[in-house]
């Protein structure tokens, strides 16, 4: 194994001195899990996050993981990450796009089980005519899961997010997987300057006793989580405990918020919020919706923005304050159903003024000349 | 952003349009510029159409993806015009006004009449240069294709430095730090057992790039309109 020293998280994620780089988000993901003392990881290709866990493989080539290995498909990598996690090791996997959709069942399953699995899924679109580009519409299909999501919108997020969502994901009172979004090609594939710290520290390693609930050890053996629990009988008492489980668990997504707050220094970051108008976006939406609003200043229009950092838990007071004295609110979407328009409408005060769209889709990039129409409509 | 310069490199799965762009990218990069490349492709790979937007700028660049707008458009492989192999139909869509597009080709291509009023009325440059006979004359080898194209636009235009770009070309062909797929690794490998050092690499590539800068050719309009 390669030697790391470990530091306090927010030394890594604060203090240390950052070194600028030229690279891709697939090569950011690198960067961050050779810093996350992650111990073991499982992949399947998929573009376009084939070359993230390629690179993934290079690190365990290098001596930074303990164990990596390639899964029959994305529904055996993801049921390999679950046995993994509950054997007391951090785990990172990554897919995207239909591989998200193979692998769904796991999903939920990693929540009710407390797994603090981190999952990049780095989006395309899943509908046919079949598209290897950018869309996030996956991410609609995965906003009940239980899953924390966090949303990049460029390589610097990626990186940051990815090592901030391990530490996120273990603490005791949370303790449920994180996936850690960013647009297929618009992100992956994309080369940018990002900063990132020095690569001989990483985190402290995972704490298997910080689980919420019983570690599968020699002690309890893993039977006992699959064939023991009374939830699986029919009777009230089941239901009761399966009930109370279930809230545990949106309980734990909940109680996220302070730890995503501190962490990510909010759940979502705005500019300018007193204007009459304001575009509320997520991802690579988020920076067209930049270059949108710099060119109506330019022309003297006065726009706002809010940039949403985690979309589960959603950060409806956040939305809800910000939006307040707004006389319109657009959102901006790379999918064909706005699942963020409709997740900004149940937030706002009066939801006529959210204007949903403009969208594109099946890898299209979004004109900023289409924001700018949106905006003009507005005025 | 009033001093951004949007480049899109639209070519052939194979031809480096990517590598260009990534190389063009780190230069403008060590030179202290903001910039950032965007490599854009199907499933398809050798022959299919590819792209790259470059994207540079004195300050930080928000706008991703496919490039709209390009000031500069760099059109690797005739067939990109002739075939249709590209993301927007025109080729020129979207080209500025002012704009230049450098063509690969040894002689002008046949634009229809209609395309020449367009491209006139936007007061666009066109440029040939044959980037793959000097690649294979003086590189010995189609691969330096990318680099005789990055040559051509050195002579049209003063974006970045011979000395950052010789940086770049060092270190995206000499060893560990470059991520290529499995594709571009098989060309890279090709192109590497060419020469017996990375060095002779580097020399002969820069010799490609100033042989296009010097002999790329402005179109004279009035000629064919």
């Amino acid at each position: 194994m390669i030697d790391q020293r470990i530091v306090e998280p927010k030394h890594l994620f604060f203090e240390a001195e950052r070194k600028k780089r030229f690279i891709t988000g697939s090569e950011a993901v690198k960067e961050a899990i050779k810093r996350a003392n992650v111990d073991m990881a499982i992949s399947y290709p998929i573009t376009p996050q084939s070359e993230s866990m390629h690179l993934v493989g290079d690190l365990f080539a290098e001596g930074y993981l303990k164990e990596y290995f390639r899964g029959e498909n994305e529904f055996a990598v993801m049921s390999e990450i679950t046995g993994a996690a509950m054997a007391g090791v951090r785990v990172f996997t990554a897919t995207g796009g239909p591989g998200t959709l193979r692998a769904f069942e796991m999903f939920p399953t990693w929540v009710g089980a407390r797994l603090p699995v981190v999952c990049a899924f780095l989006t395309r679109g899943v509908n046919s005519p079949l598209t290897i580009q950018p869309d996030t519409i996956e991410m609609s299909f995965m906003l009940d899961t239980g899953m924390l999501m966090l949303h990049a919108e460029d390589a610097q997020d990626l990186y940051d997010m990815l090592l901030k969502a391990f530490i996120i994901a273990e603490q005791p009172d949370v303790h449920i997987p994180v996936g850690v979004f960013a647009d297929g090609f618009f992100v992956t594939h994309t080369r940018e300057t990002i900063e990132v710290a020095p690569e001989d520290i990483k985190l402290p390693s995972y704490n298997p006793y910080s689980s919420p609930v019983p570690v599968m050890d020699m002690v309890n053996a893993p039977v006992r989580q699959m064939r023991d629990p009374f939830v699986m009988k029919s009777n009230f008492i089941s239901y009761a405990a399966h009930a109370s489980w279930q809230q545990e668990v949106l309980a734990a997504g909940e109680r996220a918020r302070k730890h995503i707050d501190h962490y990510l220094n909010g759940l979502v970051e705005s500019e300018n919020e007193e204007a009459d108008i304001l575009i509320v976006a997520s991802g690579t939406a988020v920076s067209q919706s930049r270059e949108a609003i710099s060119i109506a200043r330019e022309q003297g229009i006065n726009i706002g923005l809010v940039k949403l950092k985690s979309i589960r838990p959603f950060p409806t007071e956040e939305i809800r304050a910000l939006t307040k004295h707004a006389k319109a609110v657009i959102v901006p979407e790379f999918n064909r159903v706005g699942w963020l328009a409709r997740e900004v409408k149940s937030a706002v005060n009066n939801s006529d003024k959210v204007i949903g769209g403009p969208r594109v889709f099946g890898g299209m990039t979004m004109p900023v000349e289409l924001i700018l129409d949106e905006i003009r409509r507005c005025l | 952003m009033k001093n951004k310069i949007s480049i899109r490199m639209s070519g052939l799965g194979g031809q480096g349009v990517v590598t260009a762009a990534h190389i063009l990218g780190a230069a403008t990069t060590l030179d202290g510029k903001f910039c950032t490349v965007n490599p854009f492709f199907g499933a398809e790979k050798r022959l299919a159409p590819a792209e790259s937007y470059v994207r540079i700028s004195s300050e930080k660049i928000n706008e991703r993806g496919e490039i709209l707008s390009p000031n500069i458009i760099m059109i690797f492989h005739p067939h990109v015009i002739t075939m249709g192999k590209c993301y927007t139909m025109p080729f020129f869509d979207g080209l500025h006004k002012n704009g230049k597009i450098l063509i690969n080709s040894d002689e002008p291509l046949d634009l229809s009449q209609e395309e020449l009023n367009k491209l006139n009325q936007l007061n666009a440059k066109i440029y040939y240069v044959p980037a793959t006979r000097i690649a294979t004359d003086i590189g010995g080898t189609e691969l330096s294709t990318n680099m005789a194209m990055l040559g051509g636009l050195m002579g049209i235009s003063d974006l970045v430095s011979y000395e950052s770009i010789q940086v770049a070309i060092t270190e995206r062909f000499d060893g560990g730090n470059f991520v290529a797929s499995a594709t571009t690794a098989v060309l890279d490998n090709v192109l590497k057992s060419k020469y017996n050092e990375i060095a002779q690499l580097v020399e002969s590539n820069m010799k490609v790039m100033e042989e296009a800068a010097s002999v790329v050719k402005e179109f004279n309009f009035a000629s064919s309109m």
